[in-house]
C-alpha cells in the first residue's frame, strides 16, 4: 500500500519530492566541491612533508572522517547562530549553512584518502622522481596526475558520506519545507509523521543515488586499472 | 649537446656507508673513467647497489668524499639510473620517456623527436601507446633503459638491467647497452650474470664486505684474479 504509493510518487515526477531530491545534490556536490579544495592539498601535503607533529596530525585527521555529523552541525549552528561568532553572516538555516556543515564533514575524509593514496605511491616513484631530478612542483602534479583515477573515487567516498548523512544538515538547515529540506531530513521527518510513501520514495531514490555513485566509482576503478595499468 | 663540463672522472674517495653499527661500504675508493662499461661484481650483500646510489648522487655517504669531473656536487640530472625494479608511471609508454625530458627547458618538438628516437633505440615504436605497467618484465626494462637514455646521460648506472628476464629480453636489453656505449655514454653496471660482465664489459671492479678488492680490465680479471676472494668468486664458492 505505502510502497505502491511511494512508487507512483517517484515515477509520476512529483514535484515536492524532485525539489529535495535537486537540494539534496546540489548541497553535497558544492560541499564536496569545497572539501576537495581543502582536502586534497592538505592531504597531498601530508604526504610529502617531513615535520615535527606530522604523525600528530595524520591521525587526527584519520580520526576526523568518523566525526559524528550532529557534533559537526552542532559546531557550525554555534558558529553561525546570532550571537556566534559568525552570526553576522545570517546564513544560519540556509543551504550556505548547510554546504559548510556538510563540507566540514567531507574534508578530512578526502584528506585521509589523498594522503594514503599520494604517499603510497610516492614511496613507490620517490627514486626515480629524484633521480630524474625532477623539482618539487612538478613532483606534486605528476603525483596527482597518476593517482588521478584513485582520486575520483576518493572524491565519490565524500560524496557518498554528504549525501547519506541527516545531523548536520537538519541541525544548521533547519528542514525547512522547500527551502533546506534535503532527502535525509524529509525521510526522518516524514517517517515522525508517519507519511511512510514519500519517506519510502525518497529512500528509494537516495539508495539509487548512492548505488549508482558506488558503481561509477567501481567503474572509474577498473578503467584506470586497465588504462594506467 | 652536452655542456662542456663533464661528470669523468668520477671518483669516491674512501667512502664508508654506515647504518647502525654495520658498514655497507668500507673505506671503498674507485675512479670511474670514460671508457668500456665498468661491471660491478661481488656477492650479494657486498654493497654493490649502494654503490651506485652513492655514485649516482641519491645518497650521502656517511665519510668520505664524491667527486664528479673534479667538483663536488653536480647536477643529479646529468646522469641516470636504471634501478633493480624501475618504477613505471601510470601513463604510456610515450609519455614515461616524454615525463623524463620534461621539465628542462627542451622545446616541445625537440622533446617529441627525441621521444621517437628513445623509442626506436629501445624498439618500443608498436608499444608507445600502451601502459607502461601493463607491459612484460622485458619490456618494462627496456622502457626503462629507453626512458633514461632519452635524457642523454653522460653516465649511465644500472642494477642488474637483465635480473629475471628470459635469454630474448637479454639479449635485446644487452643490444640496447651496448648501443648507448658505443654512442659514448659511460655504463656503470651491477650483475651478478658473469656471462654477461664478459659480454658487455671492459672493465671489472670486484667488491665483497663493501671493499673494493680488484679493479682492472676485464679480460685480465677473469682470466687471472689477482684475490683469493675473486677468484673463488669466479668459481662459484661462497664468498663473505
Amino acid at each position: 500500500m505505502d510502497g505502491a504509493s511511494a512508487w507512483t510518487l517517484v515515477t509520476s515526477g512529483d514535484p515536492a519530492l524532485y525539489a529535495i531530491v535537486r537540494l539534496s545534490l546540489v548541497v553535497s556536490l558544492a560541499a564536496v566541491a569545497i572539501a576537495s579544495l581543502v582536502g586534497m592539498p592538505l592531504g597531498a601535503l601530508l604526504a610529502l612533508a617531513r615535520f615535527p607533529g606530522r604523525s600528530a596530525v595524520i591521525v587526527f585527521v584519520n580520526a576526523c572522517m568518523g566525526l559524528p555529523p550532529v557534533v559537526v552541525g552542532l559546531s557550525v549552528f554555534l558558529l553561525l547562530s546570532r550571537s556566534g561568532p559568525l552570526g553576522s553572516l545570517g546564513i544560519l538555516f540556509t543551504p550556505q549553512a548547510m554546504v559548510i556543515a556538510q563540507a566540514i564533514l567531507v574534508a578530512p575524509i578526502i584528506a585521509a584518502l589523498t594522503r594514503q593514496t599520494i604517499e603510497d605511491m610516492w614511496s613507490e616513484y620517490r627514486d626515480e622522481l629524484t633521480a630524474m631530478g625532477v623539482g618539487p612542483g612538478r613532483r606534486v602534479a605528476a603525483l596527482l596526475w597518476d593517482a588521478r583515477f584513485a582520486l575520483v573515487t576518493t572524491l565519490l567516498a565524500g560524496f557518498g558520506r554528504a549525501a547519506a548523512e541527516v545531523g548536520a544538515v537538519m541541525i544548521v538547515g533547519g528542514n525547512i519545507d522547500g527551502f533546506t529540506r534535503t532527502m535525509t531530513t524529509a525521510i526522518a521527518l516524514e517517517t515522525s509523521k508517519g507519511d511512510l510513501p514519500l519517506a519510502i520514495g525518497l529512500g528509494a531514490v537516495l539508495m539509487t543515488i548512492v548505488l549508482g555513485i558506488n558503481a561509477f566509482a567501481w567503474g572509474v576503478r577498473r578503467f584506470g586499472e586497465r588504462y594506467t595499468g | 649537446m652536452r655542456p662542456p663540463v663533464s661528470d669523468l672522472p668520477l671518483v669516491l674517495s674512501r667512502i664508508t656507508v654506515r647504518v647502525g653499527a654495520l658498514a655497507i661500504l668500507d673505506s671503498l675508493s674507485l675512479t670511474i673513467t670514460p671508457g668500456a662499461p665498468l661491471a660491478i661484481i661481488g656477492p650479494n650483500g657486498a654493497g654493490k647497489s649502494t654503490l651506485l646510489r652513492i655514485a649516482m648522487g641519491l645518497l650521502a655517504p656517511t665519510e668520505g668524499a664524491v667527486s664528479w669531473g673534479g667538483r663536488p656536487a653536480s647536477d643529479i640530472a646529468r646522469r641516470g639510473i636504471v634501478f633493480q625494479r624501475p618504477a613505471m608511471l601510470r601513463r604510456s609508454v610515450e609519455a614515461n620517456i616524454a615525463f623524463a625530458l620534461g621539465g628542462r627547458g627542451l622545446a616541445s618538438a625537440e622533446r617529441a623527436a627525441r621521444t621517437q628516437r628513445a623509442l626506436a633505440q629501445a624498439k618500443l615504436e608498436p608499444l608507445a601507446q600502451r601502459p607502461a605497467r601493463r607491459l612484460s618484465g622485458g619490456e618494462q626494462q627496456r622502457l626503462a633503459l629507453a626512458r633514461a637514455l632519452a635524457r642523454e646521460p653522460e653516465v649511465l648506472f644500472l642494477d642488474e638491467p637483465a635480473n629475471n628476464l628470459d635469454p630474448a629480453a637479454t639479449k635485446a636489453v644487452e643490444a640496447i647497452i651496448r648501443d648507448a656505449a658505443g654512442s659514448g655514454v659511460k655504463i656503470v653496471m651491477v650483475t651478478h650474470d658473469l656471462g654477461q660482465a664478459r659480454r658487455l664489459c671492459g672493465e671489472v671492479a670486484f667488491i665483497a664486505g663493501g671493499r673494493l678488492l680488484e679493479h682492472g680490465p676485464a679480460a685480465a680479471f677473469f682470466a687471472d684474479p689477482n684475490t683469493q676472494q675473486a677468484a673463488a668468486f669466479l668459481r662459484g664458492d661462497i664468498v663473505e
